[in-house]
């Protein structure tokens, strides 16, 4: 039943967008959450709904797929463009009691209602065609230089490769220890919500005791294997940048810089 | 003898701060290169903190081991004693730390910062060597214990030890696994040269090892080749160990007044014996 859970929320593929290096896409992915905060009229956004379409068709990722992510955050969603709605002075089209509906609000709700469902959708984007392995080796290129600041870049890429790599490891323990708990009489599925959490306890403690066992017994494992943090150590798949990195890289420069103008001369 | 790994008066301790328990007491050894070595065991024979101290996870509280002339408690050379002496240990899950097989082999000589070229090279000839190259992309969780054993034993020679010590591979595999990781230590053992010290309690899998050792209460108990071992079969009984059931079989006939030699350890040399007794 556990074992169903997907990690992440990675769709192997073999499109171009999958294929782009990882550092590339969290560039793109950033240079695009920049751009979308600059467009401020309806070309603008007509033009970032373009860019995250083709990108959405070209990684032959399902569009239904895609807002099932936004499906979570759609309360919040909601509250704001509410709240743009009926807090934007300017001119009324209609009111009543003591709530006012101008243009401008109309305006502004669309518009923000657009921005973070967009923005949710393009990060979903990059996950959804970035293996989290590859996700971890890319973040880590992209911050090495804050090494030199003394940030623990390398720990911190290793922190999240390994919790990766046991995630699925733990997931069976819980679904062996659930069934041993379950031979012994305990309910997981009924109850109130304060008797579930409290159900609960007897399936974490052995959970945690064992989490800590295991990363007792993986740190020896790593020493034994002449691990020594960062330093002096090499990649055997170094990240490569390919010609079709640099033009995608290229083409969100020129997005960016087109957006830049757009806001700054309000075309 | 030209010897890998030699021991000399081993006294090893764990102190955790109200009672000292003597782990390891007065051991001495040499473990000749290239060998075989079987070191058998109960729970608690001092086995495993053997195997802890042969890379210097664990240093003696006194007494010295030294691994290709470098001395285990030498900080400084640590890292050398380490690529020096491989680990295997007894749960495949907690020493496999990438997502994906080849990896995970390349972790180890990733540490020595090695070109990734060289790496590329070693990655592909251990898991050829262990039998797992069409695995090589498949991700750990999804193997069978004795092939995330056997994928633990590459990444341990991708390293190039010179000796492995494996810390009772088989404990946590079913039958088949369990050959599986035994025929794949063997094969290392005869094919590249590598010492093999492979601790266990698995009586079965010492019968094809050039040496065993057993072990119990800290101490040495028996050494020798299996087959010569094997035969003390009072010693080993006292020790709450068994014998192979052949030998089981030959001594049970000694016993009721039929002298035959004990140092059968297949069936086929076992029948061989009683036969040419019954035919004389």
């Amino acid at each position: 039943m556990l074992r169903d859970v997907t990690l992440g929320q990675y769709f192997p593929g073999d499109t171009i967008v999958h294929r782009l290096d990882p550092r590339t896409k969290l560039t793109l992915t950033l240079i695009y959450i920049v751009a979308l905060f600059l467009a401020v009229d309806y070309f603008s956004y007509a033009v970032m709904i373009v860019v995250l379409a083709a990108c959405i068709i070209i990684s032959k990722i399902k569009l239904r797929v895609i807002l099932r992510g936004v499906k979570p955050l759609l309360i919040v969603i909601i509250i704001t463009g509410l709240l743009n709605l009926f807090y934007t002075k300017g001119e009324p089209i209609l009111s009543f009691w003591i709530i006012k509906i101008t243009v401008e609000g109309i305006k502004r709700a669309v518009f923000m209602i657009l921005r973070i469902v967009m923005l949710i959708m393009g990060s979903f984007l990059l996950t959804y065609t970035t293996s989290p392995v590859a996700l971890t080796d890319g973040l880590e290129s992209l911050l090495s230089p804050l090494k030199k600041l003394r940030f623990p870049v390398h720990e911190l890429a290793m922190m999240m490769s390994i919790a990766l790599r046991f995630i699925p490891t733990l997931i069976e323990e819980t679904d062996k220890i659930m069934s041993a708990q379950k031979a012994r009489g305990a309910n997981f599925e009924t109850g109130n919500l304060f008797q579930r959490a409290k159900a609960l306890l007897p399936l974490l403690i052995p959970l945690f005791i064992s989490a800590f066992r295991r990363a007792d017994e993986l740190a020896v494992a790593m020493e034994s294997r002449c691990y020594n943090g960062g330093e002096g150590r090499t990649k055997m798949k170094s990240l490569h940048m390919a010609p079709r990195d640099w033009i995608a890289l290229f083409l969100g420069a020129l997005l960016l810089a087109g957006m830049i103008v757009m806001n700054v001369y309000k075309i | 003898m030209d010897s890998l790994i030699s021991i000399k008066d081993l006294i090893f301790e764990y102190d955790n701060g109200e009672t000292v328990t003597r782990a390891i007491d007065g051991i001495s050894l040499e473990i000749e290169r290239g060998s075989f070595v079987a070191v058998l065991g109960h729970n608690g024979s001092g086995k495993s903190t053997l195997a802890r101290l042969l890379n210097g996870i664990l240093t003696p509280t006194s007494g010295t081991i030294l691994v290709d002339g470098i001395d285990t408690s030498d900080e400084d050379r640590i890292m050398d004693v380490r690529r020096c002496v491989g680990m295997v240990f007894q749960n495949p899950d907690n020493q496999i730390v990438a997502n994906v097989v080849e990896d995970d082999v390349a972790f180890g000589p990733e540490n020595l910062g090695i070109e990734p070229k060289e790496i590329r090279q070693r990655v592909d000839e251990a898991l050829e060597a262990v039998g797992m190259t069409e695995y090589a992309e498949h991700a750990p969780h999804l193997l069978s214990g004795g092939q995330k054993q056997r994928v633990a034993i590459a990444g341990v020679i991708a390293m190039r030890p010179r000796c492995i010590v494996l810390d009772e591979p088989t404990a946590m595999l079913d039958p088949v696994g369990r050959e599986d990781v035994v025929n794949t230590i063997t094969a290392l053992n005869k094919r590249y040269g590598i010492t093999v010290i492979l601790i266990t309690h698995h009586m079965n899998e010492t019968i094809g090892a050039d040496r065993l050792i057993v072990m119990a209460g800290g101490k040495v108990v028996e050494d020798g080749a299996p087959r010569e071992v094997f035969t003390h079969v009072e010693n080993m009984r006292r020790f709450g160990l068994t014998v192979p059931e052949t030998t089981a079989l030959l001594y049970e006939l000694k016993n009721a007044g039929i002298d035959l030699p004990l140092d059968a350890l297949s069936v086929e040399e076992c029948a061989e014996s009683i036969y040419s007794e019954l035919s004389k």
